[in-house]
C-alpha cells in the first residue's frame, strides 16, 4: 500500500534530530505497548508480516501525527479486534466484558530469554529454482498494490544488479494478509542513486535493497 | 523488576520529550494501562513475561554487544572473515542471537567505501547486537532523506565523506538485518578488545558515525 510509512525519498520533514542519552524508552506507557506487542506476538496469533500491515493501516495523517509507539498500539488493538481477542466495546471501555477464548502459546515468565533468543528465522526450503544469481541485470516492476508490500516507492521500475542471494524467505505480500507463508527467493539488490534519484545524485554512491522474487524482472 | 522505580523514571520523561501533544499522550497512556489490564485479566499475557521483555531491552541487550563484534573484527583477521562471510554465525559464536537478529549481514567500511542503514518502511534494526533504536532512528527525518540525500544526513551527524568515496545505503526491507563494521582508528595498535570496544558507538554501527579515535576517549577520561 502506498501509504505514509514508505517514506524513502520523501522530502521537507526537517532534521534528523537527536537526544544525547536517550533511553530505550520515553514513558512507561511506551514500556507497556512494547512489551504487550511483543508478548502478544507470542501468542501465534498473527506474525510480524501482519503487525507490520496493520500499524500501516493507518491513515497517513494519522500515521504522521502519531509517535512510534502510538503507531504499534494502534497496530496492537486492530489485531486484537480482528483476531476476536478483545472487543471494540472492551478497547473502548477499557473493561474485561466478554471471556477469553484460547491461545496457541501464553510466554510466561522465565521463558522470556529462550522465546527471544530463538528469534523467528524468515528463511524456508523451497523446491522452487532460484530464477537469478549474483551478477544478473533485473529492473523492479511497476507496482502499486493496495495490499502489504515491501518494495518501495522509490525503488519500483528501476534497473539494478543482484549482489547476494538470501534463499527463499517468507513472502510478506501474502503473508500479511494470512495467505500464507508462500516463500521465495530474496536478493540484495543494488541500485546506483542516480538509477533511482537522477542526475544530481553522486555518481559513485548506491542503495541496497532486499527484494523477494516476485518484484523482479530479467533486464 | 522494579516497576514502580520504572513508573516514576518514565514520568520524569513523559513531558519534556513530546511536548505539544500532552492530551493525545494522556490519551494513549490511559489506553495502554486499561489493554495491559484486559489482556492479563483474559490470561494472553502474564506480567512476569512483560517486565523481563521491558527489562532484556533496557538493561541486557543494547550497542555494547555490538561493539565486541566490532573490536573483536579488528583485532582477530579470522573472526573478520568469517563476520563478513556469516554475520549471523560469527555474532553467534559471541552469544547474540535471536529476534531481529536471525540473518545478519555485517557490511565492512574502508577507506574507499562508507555503509549505512535505514529501515525506510518501518524501523528494522538489528536487536541482539545494537539494541532497541533510538527515536531518530525510526523518525520520518531519517528514514525520507537517507535514501535520497545520504551525505546530507551524514554531515547533519558531523560526519563528512570525501567525494572520491563511495556512500552504500542499506535498506532493510526484508528480514535481513545489517550491522556496520566502522573502520578501526589510527593510534589504536596493540590495544585488546575490551579497550577497542570502547571506540566503537552505536552510531558507528549504523553508519551515521565513525569509531571514536583514542583522542576522544582521553577528553572523556579527564572531563
Amino acid at each position: 500500500m502506498n501509504g505514509a510509512q514508505d517514506m524513502g525519498g520523501m522530502q521537507n520533514f526537517g532534521p534528523v534530530l537527536r537526544e544525547a542519552g536517550e533511553p530505550a524508552f520515553h514513558a512507561d506507557w511506551e514500556r507497556t505497548a512494547f512489551a504487550l506487542t511483543l508478548a502478544m506476538g507470542f501468542t501465534g496469533e498473527w506474525t510480524i508480516d501482519m503487525s507490520r500491515r496493520a500499524r500501516e493501516a493507518l491513515p497517513p495523517a494519522d500515521y504522521l501525527a502519531s509517535s512510534y509507539y502510538q503507531i504499534w498500539f494502534a497496530g496492537l488493538e486492530a489485531l486484537l479486534q480482528e483476531r476476536g481477542l478483545v472487543s471494540g466495546a472492551e478497547i473502548a471501555s477499557g473493561r474485561t466484558l466478554t471471556p477469553a477464548r484460547p491461545v496457541k502459546r501464553v510466554l510466561k515468565g522465565g521463558e522470556v530469554s529462550a522465546a527471544l533468543a530463538a528469534g523467528g528465522p524468515a528463511e524456508r526450503e523451497t523446491g522452487m529454482p532460484a530464477r537469478f544469481t549474483v551478477g544478473d541485470r533485473v529492473r523492479t516492476r511497476t507496482m502499486n498494490p493496495t495490499h502489504h508490500t515491501r518494495l518501495p516507492r522509490y525503488a519500483r521500475n528501476h534497473a539494478g544488479e543482484i549482489v547476494r542471494v538470501h534463499g527463499a524467505h517468507v513472502f510478506p505480500d501474502t503473508n500479511a494478509h494470512g495467505l500464507g507463508e508462500d516463500p521465495r527467493w530474496l536478493y540484495t539488490v543494488r541500485f546506483s542513486a542516480r538509477e533511482l534519484w537522477g542526475e544530481e545524485a553522486n555518481p559513485r554512491d548506491h542503495v541496497h535493497l532486499d527484494l523477494w522474487e516476485p518484484y523482479l524482472e530479467s533486464a | 523488576m522494579a516497576s514502580d522505580t520504572h513508573r516514576t523514571h518514565a514520568h520524569t520523561h513523559a513531558h519534556g520529550h513530546e511536548h505539544g501533544e500532552g492530551s493525545a499522550l494522556d490519551d494513549t497512556a490511559l489506553r495502554v494501562r486499561a489493554l495491559e489490564s484486559i489482556l492479563i485479566e483474559k490470561g494472553y499475557v502474564e506480567q512476569a513475561a512483560l517486565d523481563e521483555l521491558v527489562e532484556t531491552y533496557e538493561t541486557r541487550v543494547g550497542p555494547r554487544n555490538g561493539a565486541l563484534v566490532v573490536a573483536r573484527a579488528w583485532s582477530d583477521e579470522g573472526f573478520r572473515q568469517a563476520l563478513l562471510d556469516n554475520a549471523t554465525e560469527a555474532i553467534a559464536s559471541l552469544g547474540f542471537t535471536g529476534r531481529q537478529g536471525e540473518h545478519m549481514v555485517a557490511v565492512e567500511n574502508t577507506a574507499e567505501l562508507h555503509n549505512m542503514v535505514v529501515c525506510t518502511l518501518c524501523s528494522c534494526y538489528p536487536w541482539p547486537v545494537l539494541g532497541l533504536p533510538p527515536v531518530w532512528y525510526k523518525s520520518a527525518p531519517y528514514r525520507s532523506r537517507v535514501v535520497i540525500d545520504p551525505r546530507g544526513v551524514l554531515a547533519e551527524f558531523g560526519v563528512e565523506i570525501g567525494e572520491e568515496v563511495e556512500v552504500r545505503v542499506w535498506d532493510s526491507t526484508a528480514e535481513v538485518r545489517y550491522l556496520v563494521v566502522p573502520m578501526r582508528p589510527s593510534g589504536t595498535d596493540g590495544w585488546s578488545e575490551e579497550a577497542l570496544a570502547r571506540l566503537v558507538t552505536r552510531d558507528s554501527m549504523i553508519g551515521t558515525g565513525l569509531a571514536l579515535h583514542p583522542d576522544a576517549l582521553r577528553e572523556e577520561a579527564e572531563r
